[in-house]
């Protein structure tokens, strides 16, 4: 499988703060992966010098097999982006943003075109709308229609979520995931809300202090973990006893009355609830925190 | 994919767009109006004032208030105030993509560094041509309809110099290519502190900054100042009124454009060299 991204012990270094480390890490094509890594771990610095935006101390970055320093006009043309937040011109209204974007990268886009982009991204009849005017949402789905409009092969984005209403996170997971299966895109998405990263990557690079720490298949990477689970049950002393007699008992790692805080892999969750109501003993809630957040967590905190 | 004709098609549209860019036009038309305004009210009041004490020694006939006196007037008045117009343009034309966002859009799309520089350089060279025109239309084509041709008396520091209304078409073409070429280097001076600066304020205010120290440079004769005068980019911006002396000081005038052209090559130069090292944090 060909790599859209690979990065060879890249550092960048402003003065005397190393923002990345010898980062190395690589991207298969076809593949949708979720870039994460706390506040100043380096990510941005990373998207941006894969972008060409900053160039590395140190390093090389390839894409698509080809060297980011001798070959950006090729490579360009085969990348979308939203880096941080887009930005546009507001004195300009939507489709003139969208047509200064298709002239710079060298295409001609027919009224069809047009519409069907506004369409897709969810602007439709809001293309004359001065860019000043759009709420920092509709700016979102105007950065994805601009990072779309050149057909890329690799589309990264930085917190493409950020200012979205619930359907706008949604029809974005969805977007992505149409991109992703329907017209082969590879996706680098870097973002905060994990369980988004879960649901929609099949693969995760996270970094932490400028270093890769981690890097694999999201679900081969999460199966040994266990979730941390609160479970509040009936204060009654026949519950509390089930639980502390149960197989469960050495799992508890905190109690406090009728709830308790436990260590499980997710396969134990169904057989924890239906031993316990097998048992007479009343569940009053049960959650888990999400587990790729527990992973994080671990792996950054570590 | 992304050649450098849409770049600089993409500038061109994105100068004329923006409100900014009519400040310098509106501004152009107000000061050319006005004064053409005053002039056609108090203009011969004050004309015949001035004459008065040639009238001992000349024969002053015909009609001394006219286009070609009003042009000189208002190219001398506002090529002090033009800088600053183009200035406010220009200096804005990569620091406040920078600030605005704006420039990561354009640098990850296939076009290089370098031609982005260059296209943004030609757009404000345009822009500043379009001022140049429109001053051009006011101060020469609308003061002849107003006050009509002939000759025209300039008075410098070497005296009163008569250049007749017939040889005179010339030097206004020669004069406005100077006055491009002079506010040319503005804009590059603009342009190249722009691309160094992260905000779309202070590369303007720099360039006027620029522009003030080296006139008040300029007007002292001190010994140390006469060493840096002849190289100072602000010396050669007048180098149009030389077109207007008789005989024309040739060899001065091609020495300003040296000096003009050599500034611009430098600026650009390292507005280039810069853009292409700079890392986009913002």
């Amino acid at each position: 499988m060909q790599q859209a991204i690979q990065l060879n012990n890249v550092s960048k270094e402003f003065n005397d703060f190393k923002a990345v480390d010898g980062i190395s890490f690589e991207v298969n094509e076809g593949d949708i992966y979720g870039f994460l890594g706390p506040n100043g771990s380096g990510k941005s610095t990373s998207l941006r010098m894969i972008m060409g935006l900053i160039k590395p101390t140190s390093g090389e970055i390839k894409l698509f097999g080809l060297s980011l320093a001798d070959h950006r006009r090729e490579i360009m043309q085969k990348v979308g982006c939203i880096i941080e937040k887009p930005d546009f011109y507001g004195y300009l209204n939507a489709k003139e943003n969208l047509t200064l974007c298709a002239r710079a990268s060298g295409i001609k886009y027919t009224q069809g075109q047009y519409n069907d982009l506004f369409q897709l991204v969810g602007l439709a009849g809001r293309e004359h709308d001065k860019v000043k005017t759009y709420s920092h949402g509709m700016k979102q789905r105007l950065g994805l229609a601009q990072t779309l409009i050149h057909d890329p092969s690799l589309i990264i984005l930085d917190e493409p979520n950020t200012g979205l209403d619930p359907q706008g996170i949604i029809d974005l997971r969805n977007l992505i995931l149409t991109l992703n299966k329907e017209r082969g895109k590879t996706i680098l998405l870097s973002s905060h809300i994990l369980s988004e990263v879960q649901e929609i990557c099949n693969a995760m690079i996270v970094i932490n202090k400028g270093k890769t720490v981690v890097q694999g298949n999201v679900a081969d990477l999460l199966s040994h973990e266990t979730l941390h689970v609160t479970l509040e049950i009936n204060n009654t002393p026949h519950s509390i006893n089930t639980l502390h007699t149960s197989i469960y008992n050495q799992h508890i790692i905190k109690e406090s009355d009728q709830i308790f805080q436990l260590m499980l892999s997710k396969n134990q969750i169904p057989t924890l609830i239906s031993t316990l109501t097998q048992q007479g003993v009343e569940i009053m809630r049960i959650d888990y925190r999400n587990q790729l957040e527990e992973y994080f967590l671990k792996i950054t905190n570590a | 994919m992304g050649g450098f004709g849409a770049i600089l098609k993409n500038e061109l549209y994105k100068t004329i767009r923006r409100p900014r860019s009519f400040i310098g036009f509106v501004v152009i038309l107000f000061i050319c109006l006005m004064l053409q305004g005053a002039f056609y009210h108090d203009g011969k009041e004050l004309i015949s004032f001035v004459t008065q004490q040639f009238e001992s020694v000349f024969n002053i006939q015909g009609n001394v208030l006219n286009g070609n006196l009003i042009c000189f007037i208002i190219l001398q008045t506002l090529i002090v105030q033009m800088p600053l117009l183009v200035a406010l343009v220009t200096g804005d034309l990569v620091s406040g993509e920078t600030a605005s966002g704006t420039l990561r859009f354009l640098l990850t799309r296939s076009a290089s560094r370098t031609q982005i520089v260059l296209a943004k350089w030609l757009s404000g060279l345009f822009y500043t041509l379009l001022l140049l025109l429109l001053l051009g239309i006011m101060a020469l084509f609308v003061s002849h309809w107003i006050f009509g041709s002939g000759d025209l008396m300039s008075l410098n520091s070497e005296g009163l110099t008569v250049i007749r209304a017939d040889d005179i078409n010339w030097r206004w073409g020669y004069s406005f290519l100077i006055a491009f070429l002079s506010l040319s280097v503005v804009a590059s001076l603009a342009t190249m502190l722009s691309c160094i600066m992260d905000n779309s304020i202070t590369p303007i205010v720099t360039v006027m900054a620029i522009i003030i120290i080296f006139t008040i440079v300029g007007m002292f004769d001190l010994p140390s100042f006469d060493v840096i005068k002849p190289f100072l980019f602000t010396t050669h911006m007048i180098a149009w009124k030389n077109l207007f002396e008789d005989p024309v000081p040739v060899n001065d005038i091609l020495f300003s454009v040296g000096i003009l052209m050599v500034h611009i090559v430098l600026f650009l130069s390292i507005s280039v060299y810069y853009f292409n090292r700079k890392d986009i944090t913002t």
